[in-house]
C-alpha cells in the first residue's frame, strides 16, 4: 500500500477519489436543479465505485437567491434520494466550502465517506441584482453596483499599480478559452487571438467583455474518502494536504483590491509553497483577477494555471469553486500531476478565498 | 335565495412584521447624509473608516469618535458605465468611483457624476453632490452623487 502524503490540517487524512460535472451551459432549459444534478451525482458514485447507503455525511453547496424560492437545497436531496435518510448539510456559498465542512466532518472519525456536491442555475434571474444584496445593506447594496462594475473598480486598481495590463487581462482570457478548447465540460471553447479581444469595446471601462465571465447554469459532485479506505476504492487518491479559507472585510474601500490578503494567508496556511505545484486551478470569475491570486498563492512561474479552462470559460455559480478543486484532483487520480493547488473564491470582488493543496501518495 | 346584500371584506398585507435599527454607527451616518455632512469613524490607531462601521476592519476593534470627512476628496478607483442598467443611480452614462474623502483611511463607494470617462482619473479631486435638503430622508441617495471638485 502507497504512503499517505503528511497533511498541514486535521489528523486524519482525507482524499478526493471521485469528480464530476455537468455540461456547463447558458441556459439548462431542459432540466431542474434536481435533474441537473442527478446524473453528476450517480457519475460520482460511479466513479467512486460506491452508492448513497456508503455515505456518512453530505454536504452541498448552492444560494437559494438564484432559484429565488426558500429552502431549494432541500428538494435537490432528491438527487440523491432521501431514503433512508443521511446525515446532511448544506452552506449557502459555492461548494467548495461544503467540501471544506465535509473535510472537517471527516475528521470525527465516525464515518469514513462525504458525498459533496455545489449547483447553481445562474439563467433563472438577474444576476446584478442579485449579487448586489450581498452587500453592505445601507451604504453599498442600495446603490445596486453590478458584478461587473465592481470587477471594473479592482481591475482599475491591478492597472494603476503596475500589476498587470489591459493586454495582459486580454491574454489570460484568450488563453483560457483555448485551454477550454480540451474541456468539453467547459462553455466557451475558442481559439481567440489578443488583437481581436483587445478591439472590442469597454462592456465597463476598464473590461471588455472577453474578461468578464460567462453567465452559467451547472452542478459538480466531489467523493472524499478518510484514511486508507481510499486505496480500496482507486489507484492513486489526491490527498488533501492543506486547506484553509479566509475572509476580508466587505467595506470594499478598505481593501487593496489589487492584493488579496486573505488568499496569501490561506495559501500560507494549506502549504503552497512547501512544495512545487504541477498545476493550480484558480477560481478567477474575472480576467482582471488571476494575477491578483496567482500571485497571492506564491505559484512558481512553472505551474500551469487553470486547464481546464478556469471560470473564464465556465462559471457555474455555487460549483465554479468546487470544480477548480475536483479539476485539480482529477489530474493527480488520473496521474498527470503529483501536487496541485486549488482555489475557490466568494463575496464581491475576491472577498473570501479557499485554498486547497492535493497530493498523490 | 336572497341576494347578498352585504359582503365582508378585510385587508391583507404581504409584509414583514419588524423593524429593524441601524445602530448607533450606521444610524449616525444616515443621519449625518440628511444633515448634509459625511462622517466616519476612529479605529485601532487612530484611522477614521469612511462609511463608519462599528468595528475595525482590520483589527476587529470596537471603534469609537466620530469624526466629519469632507465633502472633498479623491477617487482611488473608477470604472466608467457607458450604459447604466435601470437598478443604478445614475440613468445617463456615469463612473462608479472609490472616493477617499478628506480626513479618512478608507475609500466609500458612490456614482461620479463626471460627464465623460475622458473627465475622470485615478486621483482626481471630487466632492460631494447632495439632494436639495427638503429632498433628504436619512439614506445613501441624499447623496447624489460625486462631482469634479472644479465643477462644483
Amino acid at each position: 500500500m502507497s504512503q499517505i502524503p503528511a497533511a498541514k490540517q486535521g489528523h486524519r487524512p482525507v482524499a478526493v477519489v471521485a469528480f464530476a460535472q455537468s455540461h456547463v451551459v447558458r441556459a439548462e432549459t431542459n432540466s431542474n436543479e434536481v435533474e441537473m444534478l442527478m446524473p453528476v451525482v450517480h457519475e460520482v458514485f460511479a466513479k467512486a465505485g460506491i452508492t448513497k447507503d456508503d455515505v456518512g455525511f453530505i454536504c452541498s453547496g448552492s444560494t437559494d437567491y438564484l432559484i429565488g424560492g426558500p429552502f431549494s437545497f432541500v428538494t435537490a436531496l432528491d438527487a440523491i434520494g432521501v431514503w433512508p435518510p443521511k446525515s446532511e448539510s448544506h452552506v449557502e456559498m459555492d461548494g467548495a466550502w461544503a467540501l471544506y465542512e465535509a473535510f472537517v466532518r471527516l475528521q470525527e472519525g465516525d464515518i469514513d465517506i462525504a458525498l459533496v456536491y455545489g449547483f447553481g442555475k445562474s439563467s433563472l434571474g438577474d444576476l446584478d441584482k442579485i449579487f448586489a444584496l450581498q452587500l453592505d445593506p445601507y451604504t453599498m447594496a442600495p446603490l445596486n453596483p453590478d458584478l461587473v462594475s465592481l470587477a471594473a473598480l479592482q481591475a482599475r486598481v491591478v492597472i494603476d499599480q503596475g500589476i498587470a495590463t489591459e493586454e495582459d487581462f486580454a491574454a489570460v482570457a484568450a488563453r483560457s478559452r483555448r485551454s477550454a478548447l480540451s474541456n468539453e465540460f467547459a462553455q466557451v471553447r475558442r481559439d481567440d487571438s489578443v488583437e481581436d479581444l483587445m478591439a472590442e469595446p469597454y462592456a465597463v471601462s476598464p473590461l471588455r467583455r472577453h474578461c468578464l465571465p460567462p453567465i452559467s447554469d451547472g452542478a459538480s459532485a466531489i467523493v472524499l474518502v478518510a484514511g486508507d479506505r481510499a486505496f480500496d476504492l482507486v489507484e492513486r487518491p489526491a490527498w488533501i494536504t492543506g486547506i484553509d479559507h479566509r475572509i476580508e472585510t466587505h467595506a470594499i474601500g478598505a481593501r487593496n483590491l489589487a492584493v488579496s490578503t486573505s488568499t496569501a494567508k490561506a495559501a500560507e496556511m494549506a502549504g503552497v509553497g512547501e512544495g512545487p505545484v504541477d498545476l493550480a486551478e484558480v477560481h478567477a470569475p474575472f480576467a482582471s483577477q488571476e494575477a491578483i491570486l496567482t500571485t497571492a498563492l506564491g505559484l512558481p512561474s512553472s505551474t500551469v494555471i487553470n486547464p481546464s479552462g478556469g471560470a473564464l470559460a465556465a462559471n457555474a455559480l455555487m460549483s465554479g469553486g468546487l470544480t477548480r478543486i475536483g479539476e485539480a484532483a482529477q489530474a493527480i487520480l488520473d496521474g498527470r500531476a503529483k501536487r496541485v493547488v486549488a482555489h475557490a473564491t466568494s463575496g464581491p470582488v475576491l472577498q473570501q478565498n479557499l485554498v486547497c493543496v492535493l497530493e498523490g501518495a | 335565495m336572497a341576494e347578498p346584500t352585504q359582503v365582508f371584506t378585510s385587508p391583507h398585507v404581504l409584509e414583514y412584521p419588524y423593524s429593524r435599527s441601524t445602530g448607533p454607527v450606521i444610524g449616525s451616518f444616515l443621519t449625518a447624509l440628511r444633515d448634509g455632512v459625511l462622517i466616519g469613524i476612529r479605529g485601532t490607531g487612530g484611522i477614521v473608516i469612511v462609511p463608519p462601521t462599528e468595528y475595525d476592519p482590520y483589527t476587529s476593534e470596537e471603534t469609537s469618535g466620530i469624526v466629519e470627512v469632507g465633502p472633498g476628496g479623491v477617487v482611488t478607483s473608477w470604472a466608467w458605465v457607458a450604459d447604466p442598467l435601470p437598478q443604478h443611480p445614475l440613468q445617463h452614462p456615469f463612473a462608479w468611483a472609490l472616493v477617499q474623502l478628506d480626513g479618512a483611511d478608507t475609500a466609500m463607494l458612490h456614482a461620479l457624476d463626471a460627464g465623460s470617462p475622458e473627465a475622470v482619473s485615478t486621483g482626481m479631486r471630487v466632492t460631494a453632490s447632495w439632494k436639495p435638503a427638503e429632498e433628504r430622508v436619512g439614506n445613501i441617495f441624499d447623496l447624489r452623487a460625486f462631482v469634479p471638485e472644479e465643477a462644483k
